[in-house]
């Protein structure tokens, strides 16, 4: 007989290529300060591609409207501060019941039609979150979005663009991923997790054998929204300026690519891709600043022809 | 009143031109081509580049907005997009965004992140009234030449025989192919004719939208994909329908209710996919 239970305490290990990731990560942010707003920046679209990570790799669920989470956090985040509770850890935290009010209220729009209704819907929630947010500018700002200041970090530590404060952020924003990623990883390798992939892998048959999908999907999809609107909030804070652009198209599009890019399911697609994605970024458009959108399009069009299914199982297979 | 509906038909029918091929592809191909923008900025680059550079007329572009972004598209299909035919939506999209990332930086590198202007000719400016009715010379030209367009493609794809391989050939591929239907042929006509009308379509609207520039297909991706939800996706009446509609609510929704702006069109939207996941004009039938 196979040992299932064994087999899933193993997969569920931490294994050493893990830990080295972080090891490194805290290494870069010390060694090398003056890219720290960078390293931040990668951080948090890190968080924000494991939010889509969780629907799209854990439950096989499409969706291109990820930013009306993430703005959501940015501007609960932005408002909360303005209101004088100006504590980043408490920012985080307001952040997270609008969002998942909202993860859930849309999410049963997700459990009807193909991947193609997913994908408008999805698309649809995030252009309305944006538009409300458009109207709203005695809230909101309107199209001039929000100024605000955040106090330091425990009281001590600045988290803003001066001095220590980008390397401060990007410590901070690391321990929230951390914390997150780790909550994400016990959560794909815990029960709930594992019938996900059966939703994933094959619906009809895990409602045979009594694995509700619309529940667990419409779950998946809470949580994916806190983690989004958690990642839009720690932008906010870091940047301290939120602006009607965190809900655009683009947004859910490049967060999108970065999962692809690093490979949905296994949770660190999000981290590398975002890493790679910025870096990209980064090196190309200092040799020509306009352009580098080309090599991040041509290297999906490469992945999606060379059989992006067709990777990822070689490198499921290795583990 | 009736100046406001005309104006809105104009918009609709220009929204029509603009994403009846992506109706095609997406209904009747099963494609996901979210690089469909990037088609009709072509068109709208070859009319507006042509006028300004080569000093062409306006109407002599417009058979050659059609054809280059309708050539583009054959090569693209025989070489790249048939890999994907059938494969999951979601490597469809991320194959096709990737295209729009690539011709975007491309346009602005080759021509520049200025927007190119379309001069429309004399004769198409100004305002013609008729009984107190007033409507711009070029809005009743673009109704004009898109509802040529789509009555010509609904006869075109339901009265010939093409049409009838084509939904054929959609149906069941290899019964198509089995019955002595070149299948492979008919895509790469049907792709290349969506595309054509993208570019067809873009050169017309380059004038409304203020001039045509490298962020045109992300830009106007959104609500084509909005015309081609709310239409259904099987066949060009919905798709007419439904960009007309999009047209006359947008323009009336500007004109009575500002404040609430693009709000409409994104509520109708999403009603639309919850309550009818096909489109509201969709035949209740199939798959």
């Amino acid at each position: 007989m196979i040992d299932v239970l064994g087999h899933l305490r193993r997969r569920e290990r931490w294994r050493w290529w893990e830990i080295a990731i972080w090891l490194a990560l805290v290494g870069a942010i010390l060694l090398i300060p003056s890219r720290a707003a960078l390293i931040n920046e990668a951080l948090i679209a890190g968080l924000f591609a494991l939010s889509l990570d969780l629907i799209l790799g854990l439950a096989g669920v499409v969706s291109l409207g990820q930013a009306a989470f993430f703005g959501l956090g940015a501007y609960t985040a932005a408002i909360t501060a303005n209101a004088g509770y100006d504590d980043p850890l408490v920012g985080l935290a307001a952040a997270i019941p609008p969002a998942a009010l909202v993860g859930l209220a849309t999410a049963p729009l997700l459990l009807r039609g193909a991947d193609l209704t997913r994908l408008m819907v999805t698309m649809a929630v995030a252009l309305i979150a944006g538009e409300i947010a458009n109207q709203n500018g005695w809230l909101t700002g309107g199209a001039d979005g929000l100024n605000f200041m955040v106090a330091p970090l425990f009281g001590r530590f600045s988290i803003g663009s001066i001095g220590d404060g980008p390397r401060n952020a990007a410590l901070f924003s690391l321990a929230v991923l951390f914390v997150l990623f780790f909550g994400a990883r016990r959560l794909a390798h815990s029960p709930f997790g594992i019938s996900l992939a059966a939703v994933r892998e094959n619906r009809l048959r895990a409602g045979a054998l009594g694995v509700s999908s619309s529940r667990r999907i419409v779950a998946i999809y809470t949580v994916a929204a806190v983690y989004a609107g958690i990642a839009g909030a720690l932008l906010a804070e870091t940047t301290q300026i939120v602006s009607l652009d965190l809900f655009e198209f683009h947004r859910s599009a490049d967060v999108m690519l970065m999962l692809i890019i690093g490979g949905a399911g296994w949770l660190y697609g999000g981290v590398v891709g975002a890493g790679v994605f910025i870096v990209i970024r980064d090196v190309v458009s200092a040799a020509t600043p306009e352009y580098w959108e080309f090599w991040i399009g041509a290297m999906l069009v490469v992945l999606v022809l060379s059989g992006r299914e067709r990777l990822a199982r070689l490198v499921r297979l290795r583990r | 009143m009736l100046t406001l509906l005309l104006d809105g038909v104009a918009y609709g029918m220009l929204l029509f031109v603009l994403s009846c091929g992506l109706a095609v592809t997406l209904g009747l191909m099963n494609f996901i081509n979210l690089a469909h923008g990037a088609f009709a900025m072509l068109g709208g680059y070859v009319t507006a580049l042509l006028m300004n550079r080569a000093g062409a007329p306006f109407l002599a572009t417009l058979p050659l907005a059609f054809l280059v972004p309708a050539l583009v598209g054959v090569v693209l299909e025989r070489t790249l997009y048939r890999r994907l035919y059938g494969a999951s939506p979601l490597d469809q999209v991320l194959f096709t965004i990737g295209l729009v990332f690539m011709a975007m930086p491309a346009a602005n590198f080759l021509i520049g992140d200025q927007p190119q202007q379309v001069h429309l000719p004399a004769f198409l400016e100004g305002r013609i009234g008729f009984d107190g009715v007033s409507v711009g010379v070029y809005r009743l030209f673009t109704i004009l030449v898109c509802g040529a367009i789509a009555a010509g493609l609904q006869i075109f794809l339901v009265g010939t025989r093409f049409g009838a391989q084509l939904r054929a050939a959609v149906d069941d591929a290899r019964a198509a192919s089995g019955l002595g239907i070149n299948v492979d042929l008919l895509f790469a006509i049907t792709f290349a004719v969506g595309s054509g009308l993208a570019g067809l379509g873009g050169a017309l609207a380059a004038d409304v939208v203020g001039g045509i520039d490298p962020s045109f297909p992300l830009k106007y991706l959104v609500i084509m994909l909005i015309v081609v939800t709310i239409g259904g996706q099987n066949g060009i009446l919905g798709a007419l329908f439904g960009a007309l509609l999009l047209g006359v609510l947008d323009v009336a929704g500007k004109y009575y209710a500002p404040s609430v702006g693009a709000f409409i069109i994104y509520a109708v939207t999403l009603t639309t996919l919850i309550l009818r996941p096909r489109g509201l004009f969709a035949k209740a039938d199939s798959k």
